[in-house]
């Protein structure tokens, strides 16, 4: 084989979504030490403008690196870990890390179930002493806090039993807030946060439909684009649809690393859940399968893993 | 300490039920039997005996109860019957049913309990009224009142003795800030009771008192009409010292020009088979006369019969 598409080849492995292993092996493997030179001095990966002239393998690189080759391992650890101890270690993660997202506190508190959320504060319990309710409010101030300890501290009833006669009234309620968003904002609105936090899911489900009767558009169209209150609507509206964006913007080109890192926490929890749904959402959203994207996009065993994670659901 | 008296040798659940149902059948009802048969029988008992009675009767027995008992006593003979957490929930639904929705016996089910034994009071709410106990509180109460409750019936608090000292001291002091400013219902006062652990809580409360040399109960004070205050000063009391706590609502309960019966019920039928030793000997304490003695004195017929029975009284 040329040696340029060879080089060619590593570069690809070495770059994007995990990392192929095999190119690595068959490729890299076999290079003498001259063609492991010639890839030194030609690669965008190592720089060369060092005072004593050697080719330096660049310090980002090395963490990009790092961090693509720990993307199959993360993703293996996920999909075995218990479902509880891997939500509470995901809220603990998002709440102390510096990149915050506290966006995965609303995922996990609104899509699972009532006793999986249970589950997840017990092992919370277990692993760091303290309850999640504590944690989330003592490091989410300002306006966001009440909604968020609600949301968390949530345990909806799980029956089919609805109140057609309230969720009219609470949708009336909503209508109301939205409307008066300018002169307060809905999220520190208090009837806002009982009805999101406390009510059960098709309880809510009732309310959202009487929303739109009412209103002409969905709730989430009328909340802040991107705001904690409309993430919450989406995730206890529609779940799939919801983790379907979520996946979209992880494997969009350009993609930066917080979003990324979503695409293995989709994957491991939804797997055995409503991956099924998820797929037909992104289909109707992109226009592509889900595995073809993940196809075209990831490399090596987390390519493989993540495609028969997704083909479980068939 | 219970004070419920158990004997060692007791007839099966289902010699019970009979026992029981010839008690309940015919004209009259010997209410001396039900009060000698159920009231020395423990939660688990009571069960069995329900099950028992239903499978040899095809009859409900609460029901078979219901329509053969009345007043007071019928109410304290439901409400020791049923299995503790399912008696709960029917409290809390009664409570947040009524106009004024009496916020006390949440904060008891809420702060008193350990979190798991508030968990199966949330479950039995769900089976029993297909909501959720949190709904119904957050819907019918409002404002400060409401965000008090609902944080601490919504919590599932850290169970553990693990606590944080600095912290501890930390949060003493951000509370002794607040209620010096009168800003009894600040986020951070609700934040740090509806979301620290029982254990945290207690060290928070004794940094508290070793700061300001004045227990926090008897630093919330104000408006004596202000419910939320009462609320608040309820709550760090059923955190920092429950049975001290029971003792206070008993003796309320039994001062009054008439008596509270529904409280007097409530502590009885709740505590008896926990700690109702050490909240009759506070109690005597605090007022130099026994329980028993208050009990007997203040009430009468078949519920006086029932209580001192629970209460471990000796010819009972």
């Amino acid at each position: 084989m040329a040696l340029s598409q060879d080089v060619d080849a590593i570069s690809l492995s070495f770059s994007g979504f995990g990392v192929d292993e095999k190119s690595i092996v068959t490729i890299l493997g076999k290079w003498k030490p001259e063609e492991r030179k010639s890839f030194r001095k030609g690669c965008e990966f190592f720089s060369n403008d060092d005072d004593r002239h050697f080719e330096k393998w660049n310090t980002d690189h090395m963490a990009v690196l790092k961090r693509e080759f720990s993307r199959f391992k993360n993703a293996v650890v996920m999909w075995t870990m218990h479902p509880w101890e891997r939500d509470a270690r995901l809220a603990k993660e998002a709440l102390i890390k510096e990149t915050r997202s506290y966006d995965i506190i609303i995922e996990i508190a609104c899509t699972r179930s009532s006793e999986e959320l249970l589950g997840a504060r017990k092992a919370y319990h277990s692993l760091f002493d303290h309850s999640i309710e504590e944690d989330v409010a003592s490091h989410v101030d300002g306006s966001k806090r009440n909604l968020f300890v609600a949301l968390v501290s949530a345990y909806r009833y799980e029956g089919s039993k609805v109140n057609d006669e309230t969720a009219k009234s609470e949708a009336k309620m909503l209508c109301k807030a939205i409307k008066n968003a300018k002169t307060q904002n809905p999220i520190e609105n208090e009837e806002v946060v009982r009805i999101l936090s406390t009510r059960s899911k098709l309880h809510l489900k009732a309310i959202f439909k009487h929303y739109k009767e009412m209103c002409g558009k969905t709730l989430d169209e009328d909340l802040e684009d991107g705001s904690s209150l409309e993430k919450a609507v989406q995730c206890l509206s529609s779940p799939q649809a919801y983790f379907s964006k979520v996946l979209s913007a992880s494997l969009k080109s350009g993609a930066d690393e917080k979003t990324k890192v979503a695409l293995t926490r989709v994957v491991a929890t939804r797997a055995d859940h409503d991956m099924k749904v998820i797929k037909e959402e992104f289909q109707k959203e992109n226009g592509v399968s889900l595995s073809q994207k993940i196809n075209e996009t990831t490399h090596g065993n987390y390519k493989t893993f993540l495609l028969d994670l997704i083909e479980r659901a068939a | 300490m219970a004070t419920l008296v158990v004997h060692e040798q007791n007839p099966s659940p289902v010699e019970d039920a009979e026992i029981l149902r010839k008690a309940c059948k015919g004209w009259g009802t010997d209410e001396k039997t039900i009060i000698s048969v159920l009231g020395h029988r423990n939660a688990y008992q009571r069960k069995l005996i329900r099950q028992a009675y239903e499978e040899l009767f095809q009859e409900d027995f609460i029901k078979q109860l219901e329509s053969e008992l009345s007043g007071e006593f019928e109410k304290a003979v439901y409400r020791w019957i049923l299995d503790p957490a399912d008696r709960d929930a029917v409290l809390a639904n009664v409570a947040l049913k009524s106009t004024t929705p009496d916020f006390r016996l949440l904060i008891e089910i809420a702060c008193v309990h350990s979190p798991d034994e508030l968990l199966a009071v949330k479950r039995a709410y769900f089976s029993r009224y297909k909501r959720s106990l949190e709904e119904d509180v957050a819907s019918q109460t409002r404002g400060d009142l409401r965000k008090l409750l609902f944080a601490l019936t919504s919590t599932y608090k850290y169970d553990g003795k693990e606590i944080n000292k600095n912290l501890a001291a930390l949060e003493a002091q951000v509370l002794h800030e607040l209620i010096k400013e009168e800003a009894f219902s600040h986020e951070e006062v609700i934040r740090i009771l509806g979301t620290r652990s029982k254990a945290q809580l207690v060290a928070t409360f004794n940094c508290f008192k070793d700061q300001q040399n004045i227990s926090i109960t008897k630093s919330v004070v104000g408006d004596p009409d202000d419910a939320f205050l009462e609320a608040l000063r309820v709550a760090t009391r059923c955190i920092y010292a429950p049975q001290k706590y029971f003792a206070k609502v008993l003796r309320n309960a039994i001062n009054k020009l008439g008596t509270d019966e529904e409280a007097l019920t409530r502590v009885i039928v709740t505590r008896a088979e926990k700690d109702l030793k050490d909240i009759k000997q506070l109690y005597y304490k605090r007022t130099s006369v026994s329980l028993d003695h208050a009990v007997a004195n203040d009430t009468s017929g078949n519920y006086q019969a029932l209580l001192l029975t629970l209460l471990g009284s000796e010819d009972h």
